[in-house]
């Protein structure tokens, strides 16, 4: 007969007779059919009766898992004063249980013990401490290799700096320009209502083009970007950092930051600004379109009054800004990517907290420009 | 069981053919693994060993030819019944592919968590099991693969391999890597497991240790094609120009000699 499913067939003698509890085991005792004989076996632990018989001569089939089963019933009766009687196991089904009731086994595995709140709150205070400081001396190690490297310009790497502004600049060209253009529309669309009903349409050009040279265009850029390449650093040197090829650098003498982090860092210094001077050109010629569409502000018009509505001073504190988010984008792009330990988990956790970090900190300072702007009335 | 099924070769492959672009890997293979045999396949690298592996389990279509796994054909099987086969075989990478963010008991449990309907403290219990049954320190179970050395990474492995009770074990450079006691703990616990659970193995192996000690039959894969089959004692009598260079090199010459000492 081939039993498909394990069985057990559990008979209890009246307690006035003998106290023993029969137990057939029946079927293949394997990994896939006895699940629901885990929960049987748990409750025969609870009979009252003091002797057990295990008649296992109808099992077809026995793997590790159902050896295991039955040895731990057999330990736990026998723990708590039973009798117990095993019988008819086959020769190699007995090698099995001999083998599994001798595994050296972990015992229960000790949890970590959960902290107080108070401890939590320290912990977590000393880790961004220590990040905090981290962070610090990366971006100090970074400004010495810097020095050295402008010191000896002919040993910086050209030609990985070369590849990094196509990366992240040249292949940014298309996407922050819609976006941008995008933007110097719903600009301009906002700002025609509210101009048209003071008759002061020709301020179309003031609002679309301070803005957007002034704030809008390296601010989104900058965002973009962090989004785009400061992601893609983190990932890149955190999977170097997983497969030792960060170690395999320093070994062959090659300093991991002229090599990876230099490179990024002057490509971005550069590529960011002439994003941010594309960007401008767009949004701009988006709010053009729409003046034109939509206010009646000829192309003509509006390019007479741009040099008018915006200063010099403006145009450049937009561009100044944008080398300044460059290097905080690439640092913390590169130093998140340092930071993974051994896994694929850590990679992805990094290389998010690359992102909301350097977006966080462009927008910081940002604010901290308007403030100092503000001060040296620019 | 009938006695057909266990008299049938639990691994059948006839006539692959496997291709990429131009490259022909296999030309014409075909081999046959027995029932609780430790079945080897051996050859030069890049002779296609590890792709005729991820050929039987399924992780990669042949051009033409016929692969039965017991007793089945499994190319062109259904999502389900490719499920249902894999779960009656193990495999052990060559990098141990233990995932990095699960410690070495999650790695084992969640397998099992996976597949069956077992309560939770018995899975631990049995995942604990596995991992005693490897030979791994109890230690070990809550440390993370990155933590651990490149023997015990391998043994992690094959605690994860044996974690649904396999028919049948594929590992794939099992003692690459390692340091010489670390590979001969390998080999015993090989031996031991076949003993113990009964299991078929096919293992993919540059060691001559191992093959001396632990294969029962080895297959020379070169040329496209499975060159001979045989036990070691056989091939290395051969004549077969390929076969004689790769058990009669100088390391081959050692490992040989070393076999007869025992004997």
């Amino acid at each position: 007969m081939n039993v498909q499913t394990a069985q057990l067939l559990i008979e209890s003698s009246a307690p006035r007779e003998a106290e023993y509890v029969t137990i057939r085991c029946i079927g293949p005792w394997v990994v896939q059919s006895i699940a629901a004989m885990e929960a049987q076996l748990d409750e025969v632990r609870l009979l009252p009766q003091t002797e057990f018989l295990i008649m296992t001569a109808e099992v077809s089939a026995l793997d590790t898992t159902g050896a295991w089963l039955l040895h731990r019933t057999i330990h736990a009766l026998e723990r708590s004063g039973r009798k117990v009687t095993l019988e008819g196991l086959r020769p190699e089904f007995s090698a099995l249980l001999t083998l599994v009731a001798g595994a050296n086994m972990a015992q229960k595995l000790i949890a970590p013990p959960t902290l107080s709140l108070l401890n939590r709150i320290g912990q977590r205070a000393w880790h961004a401490l220590q990040n905090l400081l981290a962070m610090l001396a990366f971006v100090g190690e970074c400004a010495m290799v810097l020095l050295r490297a402008l010191a000896h310009p002919q040993t910086i790497r050209w030609r990985p700096v070369l590849h990094n502004l196509q990366s992240a600049g040249f292949d940014a060209l298309p996407i922050v320009g819609l976006l941008s253009f995008l933007m110097g529309v719903v600009i301009a669309y906002q700002g025609a209502d509210q101009l048209q009903r003071f008759g002061a349409n020709i301020f179309i050009v003031d609002l679309v083009s301070l803005s957007m040279l002034r704030e809008l265009s390296p601010l989104m850029t900058a965002i973009i970007v962090a989004g785009r390449s400061g992601s893609a650093y983190a990932a890149q040197i955190g999977t170097m950092k997983v497969t030792e090829e960060i170690d395999a650098l320093r070994t062959i003498g090659i300093g991991p930051i002229e090599l990876l982090v230099l490179p990024k860092m002057l490509a971005l210094i550069i590529a960011l600004p002439l994003l941010t001077l594309y960007a401008d050109i767009t949004g701009v010629l988006g709010g053009m379109i729409m003046a034109s569409s939509k206010l009646g502000v000829s192309f003509d018009v509006f390019l007479d009054r741009i040099g008018n509505a915006v200063s010099l001073s403006s145009f450049l504190t937009g561009i100044g800004k944008a080398p300044v988010f460059a290097a905080i984008i690439s640092l913390v792009g590169c130093f998140q990517g340092f930071q993974v330990g051994g896994s694929a988990d850590s990679v992805g956790r990094q290389t998010t907290v690359s992102v909301v970090q350097s977006i966080f900190l462009v927008i910081l300072a940002d604010a901290l420009f308007s403030v100092v702007f503000n001060w040296l009335t620019l | 069981m009938s006695d057909i099924l266990t008299t049938a070769p639990v691994i059948d492959v006839q006539h692959l053919k496997t291709r990429f672009g131009d490259n022909i890997v296999h030309d014409d293979v075909s081999l046959r693994v027995q029932h609780g045999e430790i079945f080897a396949l051996v050859g030069g690298s890049g002779c296609g060993k590890s792709t005729l592996l991820r050929a039987i389990i399924l992780l990669l279509q042949p051009r033409s030819g016929s692969i039965k796994v017991f007793g089945r054909e499994v190319l062109g099987l259904s999502d389900a019944e490719a499920l249902s086969m894999r779960r009656r075989w193990g495999v052990m990478f060559e990098r141990g592919a233990l995932f990095s963010a699960l410690t070495v008991q999650e790695n084992v449990s969640m397998v099992l968590k996976e597949h069956t309907q077992l309560s939770a403290e018995l899975i631990d219990e049995v995942a604990a099991l596995k991992i005693a049954l490897t030979g791994l320190p109890a230690a070990a179970a809550s440390q993370y693969p990155s933590e651990l050395s490149g023997g015990m990474r391998k043994r992690a492995a094959l605690a994860r391999a044996l974690a649904l009770d396999p028919e049948l074990l594929f590992l794939d450079e099992p003692t690459a890597g390692l340091d010489p006691i670390s590979a001969s703990g390998i080999d015993e616990l090989i031996l031991n497991l076949r003993d113990a659970l009964g299991l078929t193995m096919m293992i993919i192996t540059h060691d001559l240790d191992l093959l001396w000690r632990v294969a029962d039959r080895v297959a020379v894969l070169g040329e496209g094609r499975i060159i001979e089959v045989g036990s070691m004692q056989e091939l290395s009598t051969s004549t077969h120009p390929l076969i004689r260079e790769y058990f009669h090199g100088a390391r081959g010459r050692a490992a040989w000699e070393q076999a007869w000492k025992k004997k």
